[in-house]
């Protein structure tokens, strides 16, 4: 869609992009953004390695206080892919031996970091050490590929899920004790490690300044996503909510963090209060979104064409209010865990257990807040996007819409793309479901209003 | 109720008075059956049954409450009813197993799924969401060399016990569990002696035919499969097979998904496969799990310090390349078949690492991928011939 189609779509109200505290979220996010990057091109250039970890149990709060530089791979690879920079590397990491058939981020990091690492937004330091835990069983494949890469130890923290269900166990249950312990004594572990790498003594007292950051960003994160279940929605899950996930987990456990998400919720809160929802930006200016439909996002973004995905939606005023994809791609920061600084290394663990636990539960069982009719978002529709790059929060999409369909009556769309790989990416037969899917609301609204 | 002690299915009385190979076709159409016929008779009579995804899953404790359990792990039916559940870029093991449920040809009591890959790891809440009796996950560690691992894990066997205790409606002793261990260990013993025959005389028994027999004792009572191991080996042993010129090669990537017989067939017909991973899991525990103190602490023990690998453990004590050329140096192995199953990351994944291994050691190999309802095999035929032909005349 082009802007003119955009430009006919949006709202009118605009705003000073300059000054206003609207859209300042997105713009310290892409300052910080770019910031980051810079820290690690500077790192790499100083020839200081870094930590590789994963959004989901990233260990971030240890790895500051032993002042390491932290890749995120993830963030690095759908950067590439949203640069259009994917195809070439996925090619070469074919050549090199892996499967057309298996996650693309992982191949188009190892061959990025085959090539040198020189990503388009910056060099990458090199690993001294990674982190991986089972919240995605391809984050062990992926570390293995950097440990024969880098040489760098792999060190694991292993989360145990909730097993079914709904089946939770809670603080007064001794499944939950024994699961805090095991995570207790891996941290443990992680910490007596990164000693011996960085040959420094863990500081408990910086400990506890990241945990304290973490305990802002973690309340202020979740306030921000409940913010959305006003009318109109201050954000879109699928522009803006990216954004959000990135200094989630990139600044995860530092002020900068702590200051962006506290800003965020005052922006966010201040919109709500004078009913400014999404916004997008055409001809330089921010303006507001329509806003006709307010769906949920079962699955992932479909980067390789990122901003047309959107239009896909945007364009019938489509808007997503919430997702999966910001709860568990934040690492658990929407499920709030306050971090006790007195006790800090066993509260971390079972601010682990209770988060990464969240993130696991929510890929693999129910999603009641976005597969529920009538729940607090109001939605009109539910798109589940399953990608052969991401079967971890994919292989139950099909299954899971059945529930909602069936037994919620809730409007759903199923479509399948590609996570990085745009060669699996079929825009037409995107469109023609998505527009499908659309007059299907659009002719069941008629109805209700018939009625 | 234990029904370990008074049941036994039909298939022994198949097998009474049957050549090797007679048997060994029993063996094949009912490993190959998709209506689970001697489970169906186990659950006429009255008992439960406890089905498991791959790979490895604690039998014991299943076996000692009475109930069946039962290795889920696909079959050969088209999945095309069942595919409307998953997305289509999953392998065909996931689907296959729900369709079995789906369609009634398996009925369970409790169902137990491994996060043994990302498409494995959704299939409890899936079967959840599909089946009134309870699903759920048993958490085997993914940081087993962590020194916290073994307490963990021998309370998650203690949860699992008493979820399957709520099934069977009966107490499981500490006696009972010992007396189940002692079965398994014996069984892995037989399994063991059947490897140990291919090693070193492959002759006498095809890759196809182990699978086989193998593959039986993930839905059989565990002591009626006891009895046909032992009542087979000494037959197996005596066979009169004449030894061809074939090259040795391991047989690596079917720990989950496996290829169908004729794909064994097809790779036998140039080569003797001298060691698998072909159901693994029913011989991952490489040692005997001690019988004196607490059975869920020993069996949590074996399955952290005395098991096997698989692409789908990571381990750092094990690293998976490492370990299958200790399975190639072990086995005489000339030549690796590294054979994933098509859409399986793990498998493919690991191909890489293995790859590169065997390359830097000046190990031959041959890639190849499978599908368990493939039904042409002609290609991976002739393309073995032509990599055996290679390799021996290089």
């Amino acid at each position: 869609m082009s802007d003119i189609d955009l430009k006919e779509r949006a709202g009118t109200a605009q705003f000073d992009q300059g000054q206003s505290i609207v859209g300042r979220g997105q713009r310290e996010a892409a300052r910080l953004t770019r910031e980051w990057f810079s820290s690690l091109d500077k790192a790499a250039r100083e020839e200081k390695k870094a930590a590789y970890v994963f959004v989901m149990g990233s260990m971030s709060e240890v790895l500051r206080t032993f002042d390491l530089p932290i890749v995120f791979p993830e963030v690095t690879s759908l950067q590439l892919a949203v640069r259009g920079m994917s195809e070439e590397l996925l090619k070469k990491s074919e050549d090199y031996g892996y499967s057309p058939d298996v996650c693309g981020y992982v191949k188009s990091d190892v061959a990025l970091h085959l090539a040198g690492g020189h990503h388009p937004m910056g060099m990458i330091p090199k690993a001294c050490l990674s982190i991986t835990t089972n919240a995605c069983n391809t984050y062990f494949k992926w570390a293995e590929a950097w440990e024969r890469i880098f040489h760098a130890p792999i060190i694991t923290v292993d989360v145990p899920s909730e097993r079914a269900n709904g089946c939770k166990s809670m603080p007064q249950d001794i499944d939950y004790q024994f699961e805090v312990d095991y995570v207790t004594g891996q941290i443990k572990e992680l910490i007596a490690k990164c000693e011996a790498i960085t040959g420094k003594k863990f500081d408990i007292d910086k400990f506890r300044e990241c945990l304290v950051h973490s305990n802002t960003m973690n309340v202020y994160y979740k306030k921000v996503l409940d913010l959305n279940a006003n009318t109109p929605a201050v954000f879109n899950h699928l522009t803006d909510g990216l954004a959000y996930l990135g200094m989630a987990n990139c600044f995860r456990g530092t002020a900068e963090g702590a200051q962006y998400f506290k800003e965020l919720y005052e922006e966010m809160n201040y919109r709500v209060e004078h009913s400014i929802g999404a916004i997008t930006r055409i001809d330089g200016k921010l303006v507001s979104l329509e806003q006709k439909f307010r769906l949920g996002l079962r699955g992932v973004p479909c980067y390789p064409i990122i901003r047309e995905f959107d239009e896909m939606f945007s364009k019938w005023g489509g808007i997503f209010v919430a997702s999966g994809y910001l709860t568990w791609a934040s690492g658990g920061m929407s499920k709030p865990f306050e971090f006790d600084l007195n006790n800090p290394i066993e509260s971390f663990a079972e601010g682990t257990v209770r988060q990464v636990r969240e993130v696991q539960g929510g890929v693999i069982f129910d999603m009641p807040e976005i597969e529920k009719r009538g729940s607090r978002f109001n939605l009109d529709g539910v798109v589940y996007h399953g990608v052969k790059s991401c079967r971890t929060a994919s292989s139950s999409l099909a299954d899971r819409r059945f529930c909602s369909s069936e037994e919620q009556g809730l409007p759903i769309l199923l479509i399948e793309s590609e996570l990085v790989d745009p060669r699996a990416v079929s825009k037409a037969q995107l469109k023609n479901r998505v527009d499908a899917f659309f007059e299907g609301l659009i002719s069941r609204q008629h109805k209700e209003q018939m009625q | 109720m234990n029904n370990a002690n008074h049941f036994v299915s039909s298939l022994t009385e198949k097998c009474r008075d049957k050549s090797l190979e007679e048997i060994f076709t029993i063996l094949r159409d009912l490993v190959e059956d998709a209506q689970y016929p001697t489970v169906k008779e186990w659950r006429n009579q009255g008992g439960k049954v406890l089905g498991h995804f791959q790979v490895y899953f604690p039998e014991e404790i299943a076996h000692a409450a009475g109930m069946l359990p039962v290795k889920i792990c696909g079959s050969q039916t088209d999945g095309v009813a069942v595919s409307q559940h998953f997305g289509s870029y999953l392998c065909s093991i996931l689907k296959t197993s729900l369709g079995l449920a789906l369609d009634k040809n398996i009925e369970l009591d409790l169902f137990v799924g491994l996060p043994i890959c990302d498409g494995a790891r959704n299939l409890a809440g899936i079967w959840g969401r599909n089946f009134p009796y309870k699903s759920q996950i048993l958490h085997l560690p993914q940081n087993p060399s962590s020194a916290a691992a073994p307490a963990f894990l021998r309370h998650e066997y203690q949860r699992l016990a008493q979820d399957i205790e709520k099934v069977t409606e009966t107490p499981m002793s500490d006696e009972a569990l010992r007396n189940s261990i002692k079965l398994y260990n014996h069984s892995r013993r037989l399994m063991f002696d059947i490897y140990q025959l291919r090693r070193t005389e492959p002759w006498k028994l095809s890759a196809d035919e182990s699978m086989a027999l193998i593959a039986a004792a993930g839905f059989l009572l565990r002591e009626e499969w006891v009895a046909l191991a032992e009542n087979l080996l000494p037959r197996i042993k005596a066979r009169q097979a004449q030894q061809r010129e074939k090259m040795r090669v391991v047989l690596e990537g079917g720990f989950c998904e496996t290829p169908p017989f004729d794909f064994l067939q097809a790779v036998s017909r140039s080569c003797y496969v001298v060691d698998d991973d072909l159901f693994i899991g029913l011989r991952y525990l490489l040692e005997d799990v001690e019988t004196e103190g607490d059975p869920l602490q020993n069996l949590a023990d074996a399955y952290l310090f005395k098991s096997s690998y698989s692409a789908v453990q990571h381990d750092d004590d094990k690293p998976n390349e490492k370990m299958l050329l200790e399975r190639v140096k072990n086995s005489n192995a000339e030549a690796v078949i590294l054979a994933s199953a098509k859409m399986c990351e793990p498998g493919l994944d690991e191909q890489v690492a293995y790859g590169k291994e065997l390359d830097e050691k000046g190990i031959p190999y041959f890639i190849s991928e499978f599908e368990e309802n493939q039904t042409t095999f002609d290609d991976i035929s002739i393309q073995l011939e032509t990599f055996v032909e290679n390799v021996m005349f290089d």
